[in-house]
């Protein structure tokens, strides 16, 4: 099932929609749940295949989202001394360029601080830095709009010279979009694991002495990975912030990098369909859940959910359920 | 310079309850290697305990406050053995999850149970502030001053001066060795994360009536609680004292003279600053870091 399950998922989500009869709250649901999910696999790259927990991983994805929102609105805003710096709005696609590149160097940033120091340091400092990032957006008024929201976004428009704009104002055209941007990242990510880089990354993980005595650049590896991490997660905010056409520094909560780190831990970290699996099912259970639960008695529930994974299926669902499928896997095959 | 001898005593008031904070969270790290993440929900278990204790059930004030720790002391003791012992040898990656999972559903749990309006605890102090020249403090801010001094106090008697302290610094040095020894090392575990989360249950009870009670509070006191940790070296008692007393000062100084916007980042801030300069923390000697 393993090689064939990608590409059956992938077919599946093309024609889902058609079958869902353009239901708008289940597509709504879709839509968010495929930019959590590309959240969920940025961050799989690094619990999984580096084994550090970025707990703040919301920072990069809310940068994303304010960085594409404030290039596709413009601001002016005084930065002391009496300048001012006055920004004409560009369009959303520009702003998606700049959220990917803001949020890698962002990542840079951390990884350069925290991996002097790694494990429980990498994980405060993550926090943290989201933390601050948020005060940021709430304190910031001139440029954020503070708790007021920066509203009216504009949507995604793609251009091509000589044939004109598209601008994907319905959700059926965003749905889309999130699963094209889904999929580039899941490629990017299975070749980035199956190269050098990604053994080196792995290699850290299993064994840091014996990797570095192999000459492998530990800071670097993980610093590396955080920016491309950072960066994967940076385009979904930003996917998230033209989506909504709405953001204000509520995007920045911890709770969702939780339930990132649920998708990743309960689907499989490590693997490449973990997340994407976790992803679906945790993204699409408060859909399931909403009739019969209040929001805070969902949250109960995903606490506990998390805790009897760890205990029945430490691995997750995903190498949990390879084990139980009958053919013989071969010995080799270290990831799906 | 008014100003400042005022910002100085702020410090000294919040960073008695910082100390507690941070200490309960280098306990647990230093002895179990578990990175905490119920502790601010213990320390939001702590402030609702006061709460219910004194305005639901009419409990005396003075009362109230062992109550909610004692609560806090049953409440970490529950989670060890429920959630933590199954996990016993695992890494420390693994049960950081589940530490988050527990820290999610606690509250959670306070906010279904509460509800998302902030809540006030009527402490029994006069309104009218003590005045000695130009600095004046309310007399339940140095009552939670006092308060938490002495808890520190008591804390450091326990780890240095009982025999359940003894067993636990020796726990702290080598686990195996310890047990070799005849020490019960998972009653040791349980005891020590009751500790903590009762300091951190004891912080919540004292800034409860100081400020005002909601789900969302231990979210914030939890990442300075880490911010203190890492400042005093992760598993230094002595370090987390005088760290949390740091982060008030930094937190008291920033929002007075930079912005009262960012106070809450100045932790962060101190995060940064100490990974620069001294990774292992401000006052790590040769003991064992993570």
């Amino acid at each position: 099932m393993s090689r064939l399950l990608p590409f059956a998922l992938l077919a599946g989500l093309v024609v889902l929609p058609l079958g869902l009869s353009a239901s708008p709250y289940l597509l709504n649901a879709l839509i968010t749940t495929g930019i959590l999910t590309i959240g969920a696999m940025s961050l799989n790259l690094l619990l999984g295949f580096t084994g550090q927990l970025s707990l703040g991983h919301i920072a990069f994805f809310g940068i994303g989202a304010y960085v594409s929102a404030l290039t596709s609105l413009g601001f002016d805003v005084e930065i002391g001394f009496g300048t001012r710096v006055v920004h004409e709005p560009w369009p959303p696609v520009v702003g998606f360029l700049l959220a990917i590149l803001a949020a890698g160097a962002c990542g840079w940033l951390i990884g350069r601080l925290s991996f002097r120091v790694r494990g429980a340091y990498f994980v405060i400092v993550t926090i943290s830095f989201a933390e601050v990032v948020r005060l940021v957006a709430l304190n910031w008024v001139e440029l954020t709009q503070g708790p007021l929201a920066l509203t009216g976004i504009p949507a995604i428009s793609l251009g091509l010279p000589g044939l004109g704009t598209w601008t994907l104002r319905t959700k059926l055209q965003n749905y889309y979009l999130v699963l094209a941007v889904g999929t580039l990242c899941y490629l990017v990510i299975a070749r980035l694991v199956a190269s050098r880089f990604g053994r080196a990354m792995r290699g850290l993980k299993e064994n840091e002495s014996l990797a570095l005595s192999v000459g492998i650049n530990a800071t670097r590896t993980l610093t590396i990975a955080t920016v491309i991490s950072a960066a994967m997660a940076g385009a979904a905010g930003s996917l998230y912030a033209h989506y909504l056409r709405i953001i204000d520094p509520d995007v920045f909560l911890f709770s969702t990098t939780v339930s990132m780190v649920i998708m990743v831990v309960a689907g499989g970290k490590g693997t490449l369909m973990g997340p994407v699996i976790g992803g679906l099912i945790f993204g699409l259970l408060p859909v399931g859940l909403r009739p019969v639960m209040a929001p805070e008695a969902q949250w109960i529930v995903y606490g506990i959910v998390l805790i009897v994974i760890l205990y029945v299926m430490p691995r997750g669902i995903v190498p949990g359920l390879a084990r139980l499928a009958p053919r013989a896997r071969p010995a080799r095959a270290p990831v799906l | 310079m008014d100003q400042l001898i005022q910002h100085l005593v702020n410090t000294l008031i919040l960073g008695g309850t910082y100390a507690l904070l941070g200490i309960g969270l280098t306990l647990i790290f230093g002895i179990m290697n578990v990175v905490n993440f119920t502790h601010g929900a213990l320390y939001t278990v702590g402030a609702y305990l006061m709460y219910l204790a004194v305005a639901a059930l009419g409990l005396n004030f003075f009362l109230a406050l062992p109550v909610a720790i004692l609560g806090g002391l049953v409440f970490g003791a529950a989670i060890e053995r429920l959630l933590l012992r199954p996990f016993r040898g695992a890494d420390i990656d693994t049960t950081m999850l589940v530490m988050i999972g527990a820290g999610i559903a606690l509250q959670s749990a306070t906010l279904w149970i509460f509800g998302g309006v902030a809540k006030a605890i009527p402490s029994p102090f006069p309104e009218a502030p003590l005045q000695i020249g130009p600095v004046s403090v309310s007399w339940l801010r140095l009552f939670v001053l006092g308060a938490a001094l002495g808890l520190i106090a008591l804390t450091y008697a326990l780890i240095n001066g009982t025999k359940l302290g003894l067993a636990m610094r020796a726990a702290f040095q080598d686990a195996d060795t310890a047990a070799l020894m005849g020490v019960n090392v998972r009653l040791i575990d349980t005891a020590t994360f009751a500790l903590g989360s009762s300091l951190a249950a004891a912080a919540g009870a004292l800034l409860g009536p100081v400020y005002v009670v909601f789900p969302q509070m231990g979210g914030l006191a939890e990442l300075k609680a880490f911010a203190i940790v890492i400042l005093g070296g992760l598993g230094n008692v002595t370090g987390a004292a005088i760290g949390g007393f740091i982060l008030a000062l930094a937190e008291e100084l920033g929002a007075g003279y930079i912005s009262s916007g960012y106070r809450d980042a100045m932790g962060f801030l101190i995060i940064i600053a100490v990974l620069l300069v001294k990774p292992t923390g401000l006052f790590a000697k040769a003991e064992r870091i993570g």
